[in-house]
C-alpha cells in the first residue's frame, strides 16, 4: 500500500486522520498516486491539482524520502521505498509565516 | 418567536451566531472549516436553513459548502469554476494583457425563488451560476465577455466580482460590482450586460469619467424602491435613482468618503449607513473613532452613530461584505471588523453592542431574520 500524508486542511477535508493508504496497480508516478487519492477523495479535486489537469497547485509540495519531487514531472516514477510503502509521499502546503 | 442568524466569514473560518429579538444575548457556535479563508456564507431567502458558504486558501483553492440544517452542518459541494470556452484577457498591474484566472469566489447570492440555485461572483471578474445546490457550476460568460473587459484592471484586491444585485420583481434583472471596472446591469437573467457608470468620477485614472476603471467597493438596494441604488466607490459615496443609468454623488458631510461597505436600512429605503475610513492608504477610522453614519435623507446629510463603539485608539477597518441589516420592527444593524469584532445595533443604530470581540478578522457579515 501506497502510503500518503496530508496537510491539516486536507485531512479535515477528507475526513481522515494520519496517513492515507491507496493502492495502485501499474507503476507508481505522482500522478497515479495523486489520480488514486482523488478517487477515494473526490472532494480533494482542485485542492492538489488544478481541476483537469496535472498542474499542482503552485502552493503544494511533494516531499518522499528527503527528495523534493515538486516540480517532477507528473509521470515521475516514485522511490522505492514509497512505491513499498516504507515511506510516505508527503503532500505539504508551502510555509509561510506571519 | 422570532429570531435573527448572523453568517459570519472570518480569515480563518465560518461562525453561525443566534439570538432571539431582542438580539441581546448570543450563542456562538463555530469556527466552521477552521483555518480557512471564508469569503462569504450566504442563507437562501427561499429555504433559510439552505446556506452556502465559500471556503478558500491560497495553498488548496476554492470549495464551496453547503448547509440544510441552518449551519449546523456542512457538506462539500461543487469547486470547479470553468470559464466558458476563449478566457480572453485582462489589463494587469503592469499594463499587459493576462488571461483570466479563476482564483475565489468572493460572493455568493442564493436565488430570491429557488434555494437550489445561487450564483458566484468570482476573481478574475465573471459569474457562474449553479442550478443544482451547488454542486455544478456553469458560468454566464456574457459578463466576461463584455466590449470593454479587455481594458478591465484589478484593484488592490484582485479582479473581483463582489455585488451581485437581484430583484424581487424582475428575476431577468442583476446589477453587478466589480473592483475595478464598475457597476454592470444584465436585464436577461445575465447573458448580456452593460457598463451603467455615467456620472462616477474617478480622480486618479487617465480619464475619469470613462466607461470602465472605477473600483466600485459595495452597492444596496432596498427592494421597495429597485431604481435606486447606493454606491459606497474607491473615493465617493454616489447613488442612483434611475436603475444605474445616471450616479451621483451623495458623500455630503462625511468626514471621509472612503470606505467599503454601504447598506439599507430594511424599513426606510432612503436611510443608508456607511462607515468612513480615513482613505486609501489608511484602512482605519478618522482619528481612531469607529463611527457608522447615518444618513435618513437618501444621502447628503449624515450622522455619526457612535453610543457603543470605541471612541480612541480604535484603528480596525470594515470590509466590503461585513455589514448586514436584518428585517425586525426595530431593523437591526450589524458590521464586523478587521479587528475581530461583530457588532449589532438592534435600534437602527442609535446604540451599539458587542456580539463577539475576538474573532479572527471578518471579512463579511449577513443575516437571517428567522419566523
Amino acid at each position: 500500500m501506497i502510503r500518503v500524508t496530508l496537510p491539516l486542511h486536507l485531512q479535515r477535508l477528507a475526513d481522515v486522520q494520519g496517513e492515507v493508504r491507496l493502492a495502485i496497480d501499474g507503476p507508481v508516478t505522482l500522478k497515479s498516486v495523486l489520480d488514486a487519492l482523488e478517487r477515494r477523495y473526490p472532494v480533494l479535486e482542485g485542492t492538489i491539482r488544478f481541476h483537469g489537469e496535472p498542474r499542482r497547485r503552485p502552493m503544494v509540495r511533494f516531499f518522499a524520502c528527503g527528495l523534493d519531487l515538486s516540480n517532477e514531472p507528473p509521470e515521475t516514477v516514485l522511490p522505492d521505498d514509497v512505491a513499498r510503502g516504507t515511506e510516505p509521499l508527503m503532500v505539504v502546503g508551502a510555509m509561510a509565516g506571519g | 418567536m422570532t429570531g435573527i442568524r448572523l453568517l459570519v466569514g472570518t480569515r480563518k473560518g465560518a461562525f453561525v451566531m443566534t439570538a432571539d429579538g431582542n438580539r441581546d444575548r448570543w450563542d456562538v457556535s463555530g469556527p466552521h472549516f477552521g483555518g480557512w479563508e471564508i469569503f462569504h456564507v450566504k442563507g437562501s431567502p427561499a429555504d433559510p436553513d439552505t446556506i452556502y458558504a465559500s471556503q478558500s486558501t491560497d495553498w488548496f483553492g476554492q470549495l464551496i459548502q453547503r448547509s440544510t440544517d441552518g449551519g449546523q452542518t456542512w457538506s462539500p459541494a461543487g469547486n470547479e469554476f470553468a470559464y466558458e470556452g476563449e478566457t480572453g484577457t485582462h489589463l494587469w498591474y503592469d499594463n499587459t494583457p493576462r488571461p483570466w484566472e479563476f482564483k475565489r469566489a468572493w460572493v455568493l447570492e442564493p436565488s430570491l425563488h429557488d434555494p437550489n440555485t445561487v450564483y458566484a461572483g468570482v476573481e478574475d471578474a465573471s459569474l457562474f451560476r449553479s442550478t443544482d445546490a451547488g454542486d455544478t457550476w456553469q458560468e454566464l460568460p456574457g459578463l466576461r465577455r463584455h466590449e470593454t473587459a479587455e481594458g478591465w484592471f484589478p484593484g488592490a484586491g484582485g479582479l473581483c466580482l463582489h455585488t451581485i444585485i437581484q430583484y424581487p420583481d424582475d428575476a431577468d434583472r442583476m446589477t453587478a460590482g466589480i473592483s475595478a471596472v464598475g457597476a454592470l446591469r444584465s436585464d436577461d437573467g445575465g447573458q448580456s450586460w452593460r457598463t451603467i457608470t455615467k456620472g462616477l468620477h474617478t480622480e486618479f485614472i487617465p480619464d475619469p469619467e470613462g466607461e470602465i476603471g472605477h473600483c466600485v467597493h459595495r452597492m444596496a438596494m432596498h427592494p421597495a424602491r429597485p431604481e435606486v441604488i447606493f454606491m459606497q466607490k474607491h473615493w465617493d459615496v454616489t447613488r442612483t435613482d434611475d436603475g444605474g443609468e445616471n450616479w451621483y454623488e451623495i458623500s455630503g458631510n462625511l468626514p471621509s468618503d472612503f470606505g467599503f461597505p454601504i447598506d439599507v436600512h430594511a424599513h426606510e429605503p432612503d436611510t443608508v449607513y456607511v462607515v468612513p475610513i480615513l482613505s486609501e492608504s489608511e484602512h482605519y477610522p478618522p482619528e481612531g473613532k469607529l463611527r457608522v453614519y447615518r444618513s435618513r435623507s437618501g444621502g447628503h446629510e449624515w450622522e455619526a452613530l457612535t453610543n457603543g463603539l470605541p471612541q480612541r485608539d480604535c484603528y480596525v477597518n470594515v470590509l466590503r461584505g461585513a455589514m448586514a441589516v436584518d428585517s425586525l420592527d426595530s431593523c437591526g444593524i450589524y458590521f464586523g471588523t478587521t479587528g475581530g469584532q461583530v457588532y449589532v445595533s438592534p435600534d437602527s443604530g442609535d446604540n451599539w453592542d458587542l456580539v463577539v470581540r475576538d474573532l479572527p478578522a471578518v471579512l463579511s457579515v449577513e443575516v437571517q431574520t428567522l419566523e
